[in-house]
């Protein structure tokens, strides 16, 4: 019965295998983003020395496992409301438009050594392209429910999101330059050769730009300030219920898998396994390249993500703009700058013999 | 064949989205049309193989000018009435540009004709390794270098003008100093006291 399956699988043409490709991708990361805020909760619960949520179980079992389904059925039946006045084609597209770039740049990202939906050789400024338009759903949602919240909540994020994409376009030529490529792939397979080979080690500083900009991307705590609740309630999605509010919700944990994925891809080696190469474990199954090392990384970076959200209290506005332009920009320069120093006298990554 | 029904489309959408960008009432909508525009200009640049031109096109324009455009033009409290009213009046301003625009894109295909310009041929596809960004940077850092240079540097007077046409120093602004504020230590703030315990009465 494999053995038919397979073959059926390898004669379908290589559109419909993409599809049912996206078709799996996209539910698996749904699936993932419901489980994500079962594990919020709970890791956020364990930090304060609570327990979480542990009522709704799926058949008795497994307490608190059912909880996203129920939020989820929750929000599912709740009604819409439409503020009076409000611009109502724009207050259903918004929650879309926050929705589409976060599901659509899982098609360059490589998620195993054979499987990546396209090799495009501009994935990186694809990526950079997509995480750009995030905001329009913000801003959109903001300017379309007609209120003051909601609007000071979209300008936030607004200017929040053109100040760490830059650092976070820096950032990214530094991996650029380590690995000369613009592939995913590619950047994925220049780093082979162990976990010291990887990128974090020669972009340290990159490394921590890169994540504080994401974190501020998807405005998570610490830079929540587009939905700080102290301040303007609950920001640009204030005025939206059900299902157009769980989309931003949705929308948001998606993006915080993507970026954690991101930061495994450009920094940690993607595919790799951490022991690749080494005399002994390196021969072994978990020496090769495997989904199971990136799924590792990728749930590593996202508990890193709850782990900020417990830990810190929000920014003031200000002092995200300064921490933006005058800190991340300037360390992402000066590390560029390094970094063409030690080009030119090949060290670390630029001993490799593709850069001699 | 694909690509020429792909072209039709998105030509067509895109001079739809053009329409709608100088004939839409709210200066919002005029701004999504432009964000349209940009998207199926980037399409079209990708049917021609230049990849690295149509995604910067988006990310640059789309992530972040039109941010910043759309962020002015909703801070705006713009009279609806009085914005309808200049449109017909500058109408002709409009026909005398879009004329002269027309009139050099006409010049242009007119005079480079059968010889330079091939208006009738899509370019011929690159193999899959052709790494467009790796071509464009070898002109761009060689031999386009000095007028590379130049065009930073103006965007780079341009910035700097901008910041100081703009800058404005008034009095008597409470700032907060983020150098104090970061060096301050418990001591400067907290002073432990000692009190001595009141007997009951």
């Amino acid at each position: 019965m494999p053995q038919t399956l397979a073959t059926a699988w390898a004669s379908l043409p290589g559109t419909a295998r993409t599809t049912v490709w996206i078709v799996i991708i996209t539910v698996v990361l749904i699936l993932c983003v419901a489980l994500l805020t079962l594990w919020e909760r709970k890791v956020i619960g364990w930090m304060q020395l609570r327990r979480g949520p542990n009522r709704v179980r799926i058949f008795g079992l497994f307490p608190g496992l059912g909880q996203p389904f129920a939020d989820v059925f929750k929000l599912l039946t709740k009604e819409v409301v439409i503020p009076t006045n409000a611009n109502k084609l724009l207050f259903w597209v918004a929650p879309m438009i926050a929705l589409i770039p976060a599901f659509a740049a899982w098609a360059v990202i490589p998620l195993s050594p054979d499987l990546v939906l396209s090799q495009a050789n501009a994935g990186l400024l694809y990526l950079l392209a997509l995480t750009s338009m995030g905001v329009y759903g913000v801003i959109l949602a903001g300017w379309a429910a007609n209120s003051k919240y909601a609007f000071l909540g979209a300008l936030r994020s607004a200017a929040q999101m053109v100040a760490y994409e830059i650092a976070m376009g820096f950032a990214l030529v530094g991996v650029l330059m380590a690995s000369g490529s613009m592939n995913l792939g590619t950047i994925v397979r220049t780093q082979e050769g162990g976990f010291l080979s990887w990128n974090w080690f020669w972009l340290f500083p990159l490394l921590i730009v890169y994540f504080i900009s994401g974190v501020a991307e998807t405005n998570r705590a610490p830079f929540d300030v587009a939905e700080g609740e102290s301040e303007i309630v609950a920001g640009f999605h204030v005025e939206y219920s059900g299902i157009a509010f769980a989309l931003f919700f949705l929308a948001e944990y998606a993006n915080m898998i993507l970026i954690s994925a991101l930061t495994a891809v450009f920094f940690f080696g993607g595919w790799l396994s951490p022991w690749q190469g080494w005399p002994g474990i390196g021969a072994t199954l978990l020496g090769a390249p495997s989904f199971f090392w990136l799924a590792l990384k990728i749930f590593a970076f996202l508990f890193v993500f709850l782990w900020l959200r417990a830990t810190f209290p929000r920014y003031r506005y200000d002092q995200i703009m300064r921490l933006g332009w005058k800190a991340l920009i300037p360390v992402t320069l000066v590390w560029i700058g390094v970094e063409m120093v030690l080009e030119h006298y090949h060290i670390g990554p630029w001993a490799r013999p593709w850069f001699q | 064949m694909l690509v020429q029904i792909l072209f039709y489309i998105f030509g067509t959408l895109l001079v739809a989205c053009a329409l709608g960008l100088i004939t839409a009432r709210n200066p919002v909508y005029s701004a999504l049309f432009l964000v349209l525009c940009f998207f199926n200009s980037a399409v079209i640049w990708l049917l021609t193989g230049a990849e690295f031109l149509a995604i910067v096109l988006v990310l640059v324009y789309v992530g972040a000018v039109m941010v910043l455009f759309l962020f002015v033009v909703m801070m705006l409290d713009i009279n609806l009435a009085e914005l309808r009213r200049g449109f017909t009046r500058f109408a002709w301003l409009g026909w005398i540009t879009a004329l002269a625009v027309i009139a050099e894109i006409v010049g242009v295909v007119w005079s480079r004709g059968p010889t330079g310009l091939d208006v009738t041929r899509a370019p011929v596809p690159e193999p899959a390794s052709y790494s467009n960004t790796a071509a464009l940077g070898q002109v761009i850092y060689t031999r386009y270098a000095y007028p590379f240079e130049l065009a930073a540097v103006l965007l780079l007077v341009a910035i700097v003008a901008a910041i100081a046409l703009t800058m404005r120093h008034r009095q008597g602004l409470k700032v907060q100093d983020v150098s104090r504020q970061v060096s301050v230590r418990a001591a400067d703030r907290v002073r432990i006291v000692k009190v001595q315990a009141e007997k009951r009465t």
